[in-house]
């Protein structure tokens, strides 16, 4: 597969709430599992260029946040922009930066039904999980005499040689809060007038979070 | 933001389901394609379980087919139904009619529920 680099793609980009999920029936009357994304009050609040910045980018703002809470050099980043605050910022990197200008509005029709698109988000938080969970560990039997050991690791290594346990053996921990990104997600419909993006499928985190919804980077057929 | 949810569905969500409950006889015209071809279906059982709520939402349609158990799980909004009838009301106690599953022949009929006393 021949990806072209950040610098040669065109990516289109929104950041949005993940609302929930729900289900809705395709053109063959089959059932879908469909994602719910808010990304009404997308913005444009900077747009960076090879030039001044090195690279091509357009930095999008998204959320609402009171004025007051925003601090000084962020504020005139914003004032800069002719927008209000925003509580979220990402940036994008594409290669048509320059067609996008400061204080642009993006509604969610940059997405069209079809299109295919990566969700990149934070996952749920898992606390700290035994190996089982955490790593899909097999754990020891049940039965035939195992003593309290049913979801342990069993062996970390050797005695002696060599001694020590190896770096990055998988063992038990913080699990989940990661950034995980979905990719390969159908965009199922958009509804413009509530700003809403129905994606086919999971997103990662729970309902309420903020994901960043952006063109595939593996889609065969996406448009480069 | 769970309002949001339910306003999705809005749009697929059907009007013209009947009002029914566990222990009544449905007729679901069910809508089968083959392969270019699209015909309806009859599907008459008793309404064993109602699931679920908004567009999920699902209900469960037993019928005995040459002495074998069918059951059938539809969604309530789902487009391959063209209609639903209700044939029966029946009277029961339970929201969920799984004892049927037991039973075999006249003990697994179920009363007619009588309307409700003028009166009230």
């Amino acid at each position: 597969m021949s990806t072209l680099s950040p610098a040669e793609r065109v990516v289109r980009g929104l950041l949005g709430t993940k609302i929930g999920m729900t289900q809705l029936w395709d053109d063959n009357n089959r059932v879908v599992p469909i994602t719910v994304i808010d990304a009404s009050t997308n913005v444009v609040t900077q747009v960076r260029s090879a030039d001044t910045d090195g690279y091509d980018a357009v930095q999008v703002g998204y959320g609402e946040v009171k004025a007051a809470k925003v601090t000084k050099p962020m504020a005139g980043q914003f004032a800069k922009a002719g927008t209000t605050p925003r509580r979220r910022l990402a940036e994008i990197r594409t290669a048509d930066a320059a067609s996008y200008a400061a204080g642009q509005q993006l509604g969610v029709e940059v997405f069209a039904a079809g299109d295919v698109v990566d969700v990149t988000g934070t996952s749920k938080g898992k606390g700290f999980s035994g190996v089982m969970k955490r790593h899909g560990f097999h754990g020891v039997s049940s039965s035939h005499g195992a003593h309290r050991n049913h979801r342990k690791p069993g062996s970390i290594g050797g005695c002696a040689t060599p001694g020590r346990v190896f770096k990055g053996l998988r063992m038990a921990g913080r699990m989940g809060g990661d950034t995980v990104t979905t990719q390969n997600l159908v965009v199922h419909a958009v509804d413009a007038d509530k700003g809403l993006i129905l994606l086919r499928g999971a997103v990662p985190g729970p309902r309420g979070a903020v994901v960043m919804v952006r063109s595939a980077v593996k889609a065969k057929g996406a448009d480069k | 933001m769970a309002n949001t949810i339910e306003t999705v569905g809005q749009d697929a969500a059907r009007d013209d389901i009947p009002d029914f409950r566990p222990g009544d006889t449905l007729k679901v015209h069910v809508k089968v394609v083959e392969g270019n071809r699209s015909r309806i279906q009859l599907f008459q059982g008793v309404c064993i379980r109602i699931q679920g709520a908004g567009i999920g939402r699902t209900f469960t349609v037993r019928k005995v087919s040459f002495g074998v158990g069918v059951e059938r799980t539809f969604p309530l909004h789902t487009p391959i139904i063209d209609k639903i009838e209700v044939a029966t009301r029946g009277d029961v106690r339970r929201a969920k009619l799984y004892y049927l599953r037991n039973l075999r022949g006249k003990a697994a009929k179920i009363k007619e529920k009588r309307e409700a006393p003028s009166s009230r």
